[in-house]
């Protein structure tokens, strides 16, 4: 139950800002719709409700949203530099990386930052042992270990505060 | 000078967005065009979002553009993740030049 | 052989560039709006050249790639036609016509999947 009235108000508060200029009639729909759709998706989504109640997590996340920005604007330089140089200097391999990360919610938001930061792209989850599956543009080291450290290091421990 | 702000961004997220498209035409393989259409475009359209929230100050297309970001950071990289798996599970291989194929190793 | 081709390339999309970005030569006083207008043109070529990797492409994954591409470029073409023609509804079709896009490409990527098994 209470799970269902934490998507409710995420939903709703979605609803609002997207119909922003507040008008009741908009108002009601969205109350029935999100309603409507809390009750049925209720317990799909959020699987711990007592999560969101520790402050800490917020301030790691607000943490973590300028460093991923950062990461994310050199991956787009190095991308560009890639592609326009004459002799196109890649070197492709799929490799795989071992990360300590259980729930769910923090393998999606590793895998997605993993996608974001510079010449790497997930390619596939081994849920039970934690195994990721990266294709890397340009293949530093084969090793599940040094890997690890250079690809998710940065990001494993802040995730790891924030979503566990 | 918020409106020269703006069009600043928006010409460098179109920018990003022309590299994006033309590391689809160069590259490879599609693993390769994946990774530069996927990044470039994803930071390309935010920064033209990002001008569009500098024109128009937080009216409602401001409010929508903030919405829109969030939207595409989450959406982008999860499209990019499937589209990926799929190929591979198809059965299209890496190009020439690739250097290590551990999935594949661990399939069979 | 290869950096003549990248220098003809390379010639080509600057005079393109070119072209479209200072041919009616802008003035000084007004120079945003007709940027903005030039925009267009360069998104055109963008899709261009997705339509050319979706005409093109060796296998289904690369045409599964460019659609999903085009359908973020279309989300940025609609936020940057919002700002001469002043109307806030292009940015709501930007919206659907990016979620639809995503479901679309969740679709294409589960079809590549299960035809793996099949074969």
């Amino acid at each position: 139950m209470k799970s269902r009235i934490i998507l409710f108000c995420l939903a709703f508060l979605v609803w609002v800002l997207l119909t922003w200029p507040v008008d009741p009639q908009h108002l009601a729909v969205g109350i029935f719709v999100c309603g409507l759709a809390a009750f049925i998706t209720g317990d799909m989504f959020v699987k711990r409700p007592h999560a969101f109640k520790q402050a800490s997590r917020y301030l790691w996340f607000l943490y973590y949203t300028p460093l991923f920005i950062w990461e994310c604007i050199k991956a787009n330089i190095d991308v560009a530099y890639r592609v326009i140089h004459p002799d196109l200097p890649i070197k492709p391999g799929i490799i795989k990386i071992k990360t300590k990360l259980k729930s769910d919610t923090a393998l999606t938001f590793l895998a997605n930052s993993i996608t974001l930061t510079p010449g790497t792209m997930s390619v596939d989850i081994d849920e039970d042992e934690g195994i990721l599956y990266i294709h890397w543009i340009n293949v530093q080291d084969q090793d599940i270990r040094k890997a690890t450290e250079i690809i998710a290091g940065k990001f494993e421990r802040i995730l790891a505060r924030i979503f566990e | 000078m918020n409106e020269t702000l703006g069009v600043i961004f928006i010409v460098i997220g179109v920018g990003f967005d022309f590299f994006g498209c033309l590391g689809l035409l160069r590259l490879p393989d599609v693993y390769n065009r994946l990774q530069a259409a996927t990044k470039c475009v994803t930071l390309g359209t935010c920064s033209i979002l990002f001008g569009l929230i500098l024109y128009k100050g937080f009216g409602p297309a401001g409010i929508k553009a903030v919405l829109c970001i969030i939207f595409l950071l989450l959406t982008s990289p999860v499209a990019a993740h499937a589209l990926a798996r799929g190929a591979h599970k198809s059965g299209v291989k890496l190009c020439k030049g690739s250097v290590c194929d551990k999935y594949e190793e661990d399939k069979k | 052989m290869k950096r003549l081709r990248w220098l003809i390339g390379l010639l080509a999309i600057t005079a393109v560039l070119g072209a479209i970005l200072f041919y009616p030569l802008p003035s000084l006083m007004e120079w945003q709006s007709p940027l903005l207008k030039h925009c267009f043109t360069v998104f055109f070529l963008c899709a261009l050249f997705c339509l050319w990797r979706i005409a093109r492409g060796p296998t289904t994954a690369d045409r599964a790639v460019a659609v999903d591409i085009l359908g973020i470029l279309i989300l940025g073409f609609c936020a940057v036609l919002e700002i001469p023609t002043g109307r806030d509804w292009y940015l709501d079709i930007g919206i659907a016509w990016a979620l639809q896009s995503f479901i679309s490409t969740l679709a294409l990527a589960k079809y590549l999947e299960g035809r793996g098994f099949d074969e």
